[in-house]
């Protein structure tokens, strides 16, 4: 073999190795288009991408979902799923693996993550508390039990984080709105705000500054000021059933996810089929609005041109579409049969809206409401997309 | 205990409607009381199927996937060992005033209450796997 041959059949190796390594490393890709679908029946979810409208894979083996809840951390890379058995679950949406997983509590209903990102804390109902973790490697930072009364713990609803490590949520049996400090994890401070009776979940303003809980068990809502809190809780939107008998509520509204637009909040009523408008310079009610059926999330496009509100059984099937210039429903949607949740893409030109019964993730224009793309998907439920991460309350 | 309060008085109102109503459809609850578990007027396979999703999914969103509980109490045989097949169908037709818990008259008649009732205490069917 000439010297030529010998140096031309190694550079080729050389070449060949060099591609093959190539072909190794994946190609670098950012994760803000990126997001997760809960496939509730199945303990799995999807990871999904929301500029190729496209599934990218499935990660398995996450528990009880139903009922389950995602935050994500500040980098966008990972998703934390927090699932009724207690599980929270650690998603690397750029792997799509399981990056860690630990089981907190017996029977859980949500999560959040703190404000730099190093803390994520379950709101449990059994036993009731809060428990918070390190965001990385999951290992146990502080356990906040929500005792009340002579040695009782109640559920915990309405968990959001706040500015400063801390975080407020409302008490289900005791009637109270909290805020504990996490800021040194060793030792948490918590404040009591009575309430009202039976808070079922809550929200914080974009600004961290107002928290506001549902009361099922009165006509009305609770709002408590977080920037003046020895002001105390304030109701507001009292009677606004107006006395009448209420109509019976098939699943619980969610309050999570704020519903701001155009200096409005928008609140389902409870036992009533109608969205209530509050105007926040005031907290005085403006308006309410009919709508097909109880509705149970009432979400604002990212621009507050549109709220587009789901419902509770029965009325499962449809979405409904509200102009905040008008206050009026223009648009009623029937994207499949039980309509769990819907997730706006990041600037709010999709929305994604999962159908339990008809086994899909229906992908909708939010300029003309048509209808772009359908995905499968096993009994969805929550979708939750990686730009949650820079939102706070989120 | 506001909450074992309303549970009694919840109870004590359903079982007197009960009585009501046990005069018109007599035959059928002591059917469903009866220790057999025969049962006159049970929905056909398809209903059955259609029950047993809606009890999973839909009342699942307050009592949980696995019936283990949630912002409604658990609705597993060993929890539900104090209540007799015929209080837990009236729960579920009447609700229970005082908690979220809704009436389902209306969305379901006396016999597929019943029938829910019944297979919540023995123990709730699976949904069929997926393919």
């Amino acid at each position: 073999m000439s010297l030529l041959r010998k140096l031309l059949s190694t550079g080729l190796m050389l070449l060949a190795a060099a591609s093959a390594m190539a072909a190794e490393v994946p190609e670098p890709r950012g994760s803000g288009d990126l997001g997760i679908v809960v496939e509730r029946a199945s303990g799995s979810v999807l990871v999904i991408d929301t500029s190729a409208m496209a599934v990218l894979g499935r990660v398995e083996g996450l528990g009880d979902l139903s009922h389950a809840s995602a935050v994500f951390s500040r980098d966008q890379r990972y998703a934390y799923v927090f699932g009724r058995d207690g599980g929270i679950s650690r998603i690397d949406l750029l792997t799509r693996t399981l990056a860690g997983r630990v089981v907190q509590a017996g029977n859980s209903i949500g999560g959040a993550i703190s404000q730099d990102g190093r803390m994520v804390v379950a709101q449990n109902y059994e036993p009731g508390g809060l428990k918070a973790f390190d965001a990385q490697t999951l290992a146990p930072l502080a356990d906040i039990p929500a005792d009340y009364g002579e040695g009782r713990r109640a559920r915990v609803v309405g968990l959001t984080d706040l500015a400063d490590g801390r975080f407020a949520y409302a008490l289900f049996d005791a009637g109270e709105i909290r805020v504990t400090d996490l800021h040194d994890p060793g030792h948490p401070q918590t404040r009591r705000f009575p309430a009202g009776k039976s808070p079922y979940d809550g929200l914080a303003t974009p600004d961290g500054r107002y928290y506001i809980a549902g009361l099922f068990g009165e006509d009305g809502l609770a709002l408590l000021d977080l920037w003046q809190p020895e002001k105390g809780v304030r109701k507001v939107l009292q009677g606004y059933g107006r006395g009448q008998e209420p109509l019976p509520v098939y699943k619980m509204p969610h309050l999570r996810g704020w519903s701001v637009a155009n200096g409005r909040v928008y609140l389902p009523a409870i036992g009533r089929h109608e969205v209530l408008v509050m105007d926040m310079a005031n907290w005085q009610e403006v308006g309410r609005i009919p709508v097909r059926g109880q509705p149970v999330f009432v979400m604002a496009r990212p621009d507050g041109r549109e709220v587009w509100v789901n419902f509770a059984f029965p009325d499962n099937g449809a979405v409904q579409v509200i102009d905040t210039l008008d206050n009026r429903v223009t648009d009623t949607l029937e994207p499949g049969r039980a309509v769990l949740h819907m997730e706006f893409t990041p600037r709010g030109e999709a929305v994604w809206i999962s159908s339990r019964d008809d086994d899909r993730v229906a992908i909708y224009t939010t300029g003309t409401h048509a209808l772009l793309k359908v995905l499968p998907a096993k009994s969805p439920s929550g979708i939750f997309f990686s730009a949650r991460a820079v939102r706070s309350g989120f | 205990m506001p909450i074992s309060r309303a549970w009694s008085s919840g109870f004590s109102r359903v079982r007197s409607e009960l009585r009501l109503c046990r005069g018109v459809r007599g035959l059928l609850l002591c059917a469903v009381a009866g220790a057999t578990g025969a049962m006159a007027g049970m929905p056909d396979t398809t209903r059955q199927a259609a029950l047993v999703h809606m009890v999973r999914e839909d009342c699942g969103s307050c009592h949980g996937l696995t019936l283990r509980g949630g912002l409604g109490p658990s609705l597993l045989p060993v929890s539900l060992q104090r209540l007799t097949a015929e209080d837990v169908a009236a729960v579920i037709l009447h609700g229970r005033p005082g908690t979220p818990m809704p009436p389902f008259l209306g969305i379901l008649d006396a016999d597929e209450a019943h029938w829910i009732a019944h297979q919540l205490r023995q123990g709730f069917p699976q949904e069929p796997a997926r393919p």
